[in-house]
């Protein structure tokens, strides 16, 4: 019963929820089983932002554990130590960093090119990515956030997958 | 819909969804994190939907829905309950016509409220059922039967959510369309509806009687689930407990009660007889653990540090083991602020500045209690600041008395300012008072809604709007200025300043719209006038 334990950390406004979504249509239209948890309100506004994404064949609860994160995604410099707590041993942090600044035609889309980066040491095809793209933006913004994706998948083409630890 | 659609929904969208295929003729509610969405996805599916000014109007509209023989759907967040709660405790006597269906959004750990209030006691308190999905699927599944149960004894049902089950997307495999047989039409029934005590009476036994029938109903309706697993440890949870629970003790035998009132006594007997161990995972109070107690049941509850917050796998975890050591922190993470470019900052800067008692209320603008404002001292429920400030006019000293300012904002003046504007006028502190309505144009906090003071119903759409000036001038303000304090900051603040010096009753409303809904606001006050101009009435209707 094996689940993949994704983390997505950082301020409101930086579409870390959108970035959620995205990667949950992404593995639900593959066929798994998927649970997506966030906190709306008060935490939006320009606080600290975190969303749960599980997947699997059977998910239960829709929070991440302390701890059990396979992929901690954070999407601003600053919320990385903050949010470590919740990466497992032999996890995979992404940070900002992965994406050099000017790099992106448009800042906005760093949620996309992070997704981009993880894409590569997750196991789902760039096909099943863009068509949740195509799926979760309207037609105007799915250039740019193609180009996103395409950019971090490069940039993220050295990561390591999560290793595999006994009893994790 | 086919009936093999996999979508992934939020509980919100589900119980919008089911709401669709139960034929709900109306839905009304106010909104409130975490229940907002679920008017908003009815409506946009195609369901008729409004927002109410409060939750005890919803309720009311609902009502009368209900006599009509329509099903109606009522949405609110748990504190808005409360105000709910004087028509919710007597509907329970009436016998409704139309479906009923309360939705009860709780948000343990107060991500974004002011209280940590367990709805479940309103069943109990209220003498109404209550259903509680444990992931989306059973929020579209539940909604539906609650429609159904609502119908067959006539009775208002609570589905209560929680944040994690409102805002958590799981899979949902809708099911056919199962409209309600009723057709709207006028029947009178005087003594069923008509609330005098000579008819009370008799309606509060009829209300018991009816919820022993639904005990009975109950005990195999199909809504309580057994996971079987090892005797030797038996769970009963509800909720989104029931996930966290098989999560953290996927070999434990598990009673996941789905309608959590009335209880299924006798199935929870049987369940706890035929475990070794048997204990109660429930989020918020020890409900349940109480009422199995009372009921001479064996069985554990959590400790108490449990209480406060949300539960989850890894406090599971550890109410199963018994362990009572201190919780590892969690990251607190950077603080919500006021948006850059809020106009709430310019009012809190002059509050600060002129050394305000800031008598506060419910909405973005609670941020103005935070660095580096730190410009309010009291927040307790929606419109209190007004009576708070008044009641603090009154008794404190006439220097401190000067400084007490009601700060309000548009949507939260509607929902219920404008009884304080009543007391206040009513009994005026003998050094007047200064209420400021802070107008941004919308409910802000959470995510942008409609109000009656926009002029634009729920899904945006042109209606009546409420000029809060003439209200307040009608009620018998002396007193009442519109201000942009953004614009003319200056103004702003010698205007509040001048009102503060004054014995007299003044109203100040801070007028500009929430930068984060200026767009939506322009694009639609553009498509408003092209179509007064297609219609020919350019120059009768300016553009604003």
């Amino acid at each position: 019963m094996a689940v993949t334990n994704i983390v997505l950390a950082g301020l409101g406004g930086q579409g870390v929820v959108k970035a959620s979504d995205l990667l949950s249509t992404t593995a639900f239209s593959s066929g798994l089983q998927v649970k997506k948890s966030e906190v709306h309100g008060m935490s939006q506004r320009g606080g600290s932002v975190t969303t749960d994404v599980r997947i699997g064949k059977q998910v239960l609860s829709p929070m991440v554990p302390m701890g059990e994160a396979d992929f901690l995604m954070v999407f601003e410099s600053t919320q990385v130590d903050l949010n470590l707590g919740w990466l497992r041993p032999g996890g995979v942090l992404i940070t900002p960093d992965l994406i050099p600044e000017g790099e992106l035609k448009n800042r906005k889309s760093l949620n996309v090119a992070l997704l981009g980066a993880a894409s590569m040491v997750m196991d789902f095809s760039e096909q099943e990515w863009v068509a949740a793209i195509h799926q979760c933006f309207p037609p105007k913004l799915h250039a740019v956030n193609e180009h996103a994706f395409a950019l971090g998948r490069k940039l993220g083409a050295g990561l390591s997958r999560p290793e595999v630890i006994e009893g994790v | 819909m086919a009936s093999t659609e996999r979508l992934l929904l939020s509980g919100n969208e589900a119980v919008a969804l089911a709401s669709l295929h139960a034929g709900v003729r109306l839905g009304t509610g106010y909104p409130g994190t975490p229940s907002t969405e679920i008017l908003e996805a009815f409506s946009l599916i195609g369901g008729p939907a409004q927002w109410s000014p409060n939750e005890k109007v919803a309720l009311e509209v609902a009502l009368g829905v209900s006599f009509a023989g329509g099903r109606t759907l009522v949405t609110m967040k748990h504190v808005g309950v409360n105000v709910a709660a004087d028509p919710l405790f007597t509907a329970a006597y009436i016998d409704l016509t139309g479906g009923l269906v309360l939705i009860s959004a709780d948000d343990p750990g107060m991500a974004s409220s002011q209280n940590e209030q367990d709805n479940r006691h309103y069943a109990r308190a209220a003498i109404v059922p209550m259903l509680e999905p444990a992931d989306s699927q059973e929020a579209y599944d539940f909604t539906l039967a609650a429609f159904e149960l609502s119908e067959r004894w006539r009775v208002p049902v609570i589905l209560r959510m929680t944040t994690r089950i409102c805002h958590a997307k799981t899979e949902v495999i809708p099911g056919e369309p199962r409209p309600s047989t009723l057709e709207p039409h006028f029947q009178r029934d005087i003594p069923g509806r008509v609330m005098i005590p000579a008819y009370a009476r008799p309606a509060h036994h009829k209300v018991r009687a009816k919820m022993e029938e639904i005990a009975r109903w109950n005990e195999n309706s199909g809504l309580n689930r057994i996971y079987p697993g090892d005797k030797s440890l038996g769970i009963i949870a509800s909720g989104i407990s029931v996930m966290h629970a098989r999560e953290a003790a996927p070999d434990a035998t598990l009673l996941a009660l789905g309608v959590t009132w009335p209880l299924p006594m006798r199935m929870i007997t049987d369940f706890v007889n035929s475990v070794d161990r048997c204990i109660v995972i429930e989020e918020g109070d020890h409900l349940l653990y109480e009422a199995l107690t009372v009921a001479g049941l064996k069985v554990e509850g959590k400790p108490e540090m449990y209480r406060f917050s949300e539960l989850n796998v890894t406090r599971v975890r550890r109410i199963i083991a018994g362990d009572v050591s201190p919780e590892a922190p969690r990251p607190r993470g950077k603080p919500p602020e006021l948006c850059q470019g809020c106009s709430h900052r310019e009012v809190f800067e002059a509050l600060s500045r002129l050394d305000c008692i800031v008598s506060g209320d419910i909405g973005c603008y609670t941020l103005g209690v935070l660095p580096p404002f730190e410009a309010m001292d009291t927040c307790v429920c929606m419109g209190a600041a007004i009576g708070v400030g008044l009641g603090l006019r009154h008794v404190l000293p006439e220097a401190e008395a000067r400084r007490v300012v009601s700060v309000i904002g548009d949507s939260t003046f509607v929902h219920s300012g404008l009884t304080g504007i009543a007391e206040m006028v009513y009994n005026p502190p003998p050094t007047g008072h200064v209420v400021l309505i802070v107008d941004n144009s919308t409910t802000a906090m959470t995510g942008r809604q409609e109000h009656p003071g926009t002029g634009r119903s729920l899904n945006h759409e042109p209606t009546n709007k409420m000029d809060f000036v003439a209200v307040c001038k009608a009620m018998g303000v002396k007193n009442v200025e519109v201000v942009d304090p953004q614009k003319d900051e200056a103004k702003f603040e010698e205007i509040l300043k001048d009102m503060m010096a004054r014995d007299e009753l003044s109203v100040l409303i801070a007028e500009r719209p929430c930068i984060l809904a200026v767009p939506l606001i322009r694009k639609l006050e553009k498509a408003e006038a092209e179509k007064r101009c297609a219609a020919g009435g350019c120059a009768a209707a300016p553009v604003e």
